[in-house]
């Protein structure tokens, strides 16, 4: 299935755009997005975390993603 | 009461938001832009948000922090775009009865703010720029 990420922050200078679009099995879950992600852009190896959120939540390594969630990749937060 | 603006942000309106006839005292706190970092003098920040995901973020604290402390209300704004030296990226204002829950509530808020809610500041110097706290 193909699915849409939202980037932020220095993930889209990684990417180089706001959006990514990705193919992943059907059955995928949150790790297995990352780790497919990590695959893709090694850029990604060098921060100091990674996590992803779905549908703006904080989403652990065994959540399951659907095509119609709202994904997106957070980087290291640093607002204040 | 939160928002996540382009504007700039008032301080007396924030204020205004939590003051209450129960209130004995409002703690307030306003993040500024500085002009130096590890030896390095900044031009300016660029603030970035998830903005659905940081307003939904900030209503967890805040409803944590009533949890924690016995405070009245809250009122949390947060800057995105260009911020120039002095401006203000963030502004907290807490009212309590008792000021010893104020103040410990507000450095709560604003120290959780820091770890959780999804917003990046880029630090634009005369000669580059980077994403601060990316790497470790």
């Amino acid at each position: 299935m193909r699915i849409s990420i939202l980037l932020f922050g220095i993930a889209k200078d990684i990417i180089g755009s706001k959006n990514l679009e990705i193919e992943v099995n059907e059955e995928c879950r949150v790790n297995d997005l990352k780790q497919e992600i990590l695959n893709q852009y090694p850029g990604f190896e060098n921060l100091k975390h990674l996590a992803i959120a779905v549908n703006n939540e904080y989403a652990r390594g065994e959540t399951s993603i659907k095509p119609s969630d709202e994904i997106a990749l957070i980087p290291p937060v640093s607002g204040g | 009461m939160i928002e996540v603006t382009n504007q700039p942000i008032d301080i007396m309106e924030q204020i205004k938001k939590v003051e209450s006839p129960d209130a004995g005292g409002i703690d307030v706190f306003i993040g500024t832009v500085r002009n130096r970092t590890r030896q390095k003098n900044v031009v300016a920040l660029e603030f970035e948000a998830y903005e659905k995901m940081a307003v939904s973020e900030l209503q967890k604290i805040i409803d944590t922090t009533k949890e924690k402390w016995p405070v009245l209300k809250i009122a949390v704004s947060h800057a995105v775009g260009r911020k120039n030296i002095g401006e203000l990226a963030v502004v907290i204002a807490v009212s309590a009865a008792h000021r010893d829950a104020a103040f410990q509530a507000c450095r709560y808020v604003i120290d959780t703010l820091k770890q959780t809610v999804p917003i990046w500041k880029k630090e634009i110097f005369d000669d580059g720029e980077v994403w601060v706290s990316a790497h470790p």
